[in-house]
């Protein structure tokens, strides 16, 4: 195995954004950090409202195979993506959800858990839609999927032209939050 | 949005499809028809957002089968041309790629596999258009096929099917899948200076003295368009140089004959193939398109094994690479043969192998790639002796 390989799975339902996530991280580790970084989302009818997940790997090295076997981190913005990818992920993977959209079950208790309140701080910015900002600017705080430098690089020339700003305060919104949680996490495991 | 330029100079992170369009533009393409199907779809887009960009022509056609004779009208006309299909609308298409054939027009086709027979899986990856894109159409001929592995490969091999197109004047088809089109990578772009571009050869003789098929000697006649000062006559009956048809055996053979040697003959100017470990390989792992970038997962598995395992990836799939395949059957145990498919190439690779050594396919119906611990299992097949030779299989019916 390519022990360079960063496996990450973000899933939720359409319309919240997840391919979008998908994109602006792939394109943040490829174009502005140098790496080889793949995108493959689901596709079909799904994308027009149901479940919703994308697949990135980011490397060093060349990509062979596309798709994540075991994720390093995993990302999950609805109940059903919790119960279908969250419930089976392996111990050692970053786990990060929606906290108000996620209920989680009983055994989850101690466990390490990142969680993000991220739609609601997207509508307190003004906009639901950068929920997904948010998100990101979370994902990057507490996981080493990409530099906050070059995620906001690729926000800036992702998003539709005169919504930057919006999205890099929500990004910047999610990191902030990310840093705090950090601190929280490790005290609770404490 | 600003106006952009026909090559979009430097780095991307950029889909499969859109990478096949962008390398279409980078290569001259001004001329695009189509009928949109799923998982082509995203060319058919990115052509119409970009042609008008650059002063081409996008058309939306009734069905394939317009679209497929639009193109090659296009052509004819002196325009670069190209659509983008998958499934039915590739089968629909078949008739005029015959015809594109006999009337040696340059195009380029882009076939996004994906699972059938018919509607089959619409969304879903396949591979099992391999033999139809090559026997498809109905009567003798030979083609140019290439398969991307890769989003960077989309756009690289897109130009060099404009460019094989357009100096052996047949169509040719850049044999991507779902996956690929679907898989969104970084995708260098360099500057149209180090883009090698190969122009259509015009006649040089005055356009009283030109024929439309002449080839003086050559394998390839100069292309005149219609609407210039020449006279040009594409005809899809047999027919001799002047384009005249003529319906006899001899003309036939003569023609037909030119048609197939201008591909066979330049084989080796066109094939084009990835060899990873197969100098000390005792197993090679013979894969193309999304199938080889699992198989190359599969390879590093088995070397991490300790097995000596090789990959050959066609990237040239028509013609195919007989005599290094050939060569290679000679000193390894056997080959691996991972596609999306019930077993396609696999045929060439017995064909060209002989009872060389053995021959272990790994099909997949379609609907999903394999997964790298399936090929890894029919590596161990052939490590242990237990996949068959060609031989095997006849006695076996």
């Amino acid at each position: 195995m390519d022990s360079n390989l960063l496996q990450i799975r973000i899933s939720g339902f359409g319309g919240q954004g997840v391919v979008m996530m998908g994109y602006v991280l792939g394109k943040a580790a490829s174009v502005f950090e140098s790496k080889n970084a793949t995108l493959s989302q689901s596709y079909g009818p799904e994308s027009r409202g149901g479940a919703s997940a994308c697949d990135i790997l980011i490397s060093t090295e060349e990509i062979d195979y596309p798709k994540v076997v075991k994720p390093d981190i995993l990302v999950v913005l609805s109940q059903d993506a919790y119960n279908t990818y969250g419930r089976k992920r392996p111990d050692d993977c970053i786990f990060i959800i929606e906290k108000e959209l996620i209920e989680l079950a009983d055994d989850e208790i101690g466990k390490k858990i990142f969680s993000i309140p991220a739609t609601r701080l997207a509508e307190e910015l003004g906009r639901k839609i950068v929920m997904n900002m948010v998100m990101l600017g979370f994902m990057s705080a507490v996981s080493n999927c990409a530099s906050s430098e070059a995620l906001q690089k690729a926000i800036s020339t992702s998003v539709p032209k005169g919504t930057e700003q919006l999205n890099l305060k929500a990004f910047e919104t999610g990191f902030e939050f990310g840093l705090k949680e950090i601190q929280a996490v490790q005290e609770k495991i404490e | 949005m600003a106006k952009r330029g026909p090559v979009l100079t430097g780095e991307h992170f950029l889909l499969g499809d859109f990478a096949c369009a962008e390398g279409a533009l980078a290569s001259g393409c001004r001329f695009f028809a189509g009928y949109p199907i799923t998982p082509s779809t995203e060319v058919a887009e990115r052509m119409a957002e970009r042609l008008p960009e650059v002063g081409g022509i996008y058309i939306q056609m009734e069905d394939e089968i317009a679209s497929a004779t639009a193109i090659l009208g296009a052509a004819w006309a002196g325009a670069k041309s190209m659509t983008a299909t998958s499934g039915p609308g590739f089968s629909l298409m078949m008739e005029a790629f015959g015809l594109a054939i006999l009337t040696e027009t340059p195009t380029v086709i882009i076939n996004v596999q994906r699972a059938g027979p018919s509607t089959g899986l619409p969304t879903m990856v396949g591979q099992g258009d391999m033999m139809q894109v090559r026997w498809g159409s109905h009567g003798p001929y030979e083609i140019i096929a290439l398969v991307p592995e890769s989003a960077q490969e989309c756009f690289d091999l897109t130009i060099k099917a404009f460019n094989l197109s357009e100096r052996y004047r047949v169509p040719v088809f850049v044999m991507t899948d779902e996956e690929i089109g679907h898989l969104t990578e970084k995708v260098v772009i360099p500057p149209p200076e180090k883009i090698e571009i190969w122009e259509r050869k015009l006649p040089t003789v005055p356009p009283e003295k030109f024929k439309t098929y002449q080839t003086n000697g050559d394998l390839v006649p100069p292309m005149a368009h219609a609407g210039s000062d020449y006279r040009v006559f594409f005809e899809s009956l047999t027919h001799d140089e002047r384009g005249y048809p003529v319906m006899k055996a001899d003309a036939h053979q003569k023609l037909v004959k030119r048609l197939v040697d201008k591909i066979v003959l330049n084989r080796h100017k066109i094939i084009e193939y990835e060899e990873k470990y197969t100098n000390d390989a005792e197993i090679i792992v013979l894969s193309y398109g999304i199938s080889a970038r699992v198989s190359k997962r599969a390879v590093r598995m088995a070397r991490e094994r300790g097995l000596k395992v090789g990959m050959f990836r066609l990237i040239t799939a028509w013609p195919f690479p007989d005599e290094r395949v050939h060569e290679l059957s000679k000193f390894v145990k056997g080959f691996v043969v991972p596609e999306i498919n019930m077993g396609q190439m696999v045929k060439e690779v017995q064909r060209v192998a002989t009872d060389n050594c053995q021959i272990q396919l790994v099909p997949h119906a379609g609907g999903d790639i394999h997964e790298p611990e399936d090929i890894l299992e029919a590596i161990y097949q052939v490590h242990d002796g237990k996949a068959p030779r060609r031989g095997d299989l006849l006695l076996a019916m």
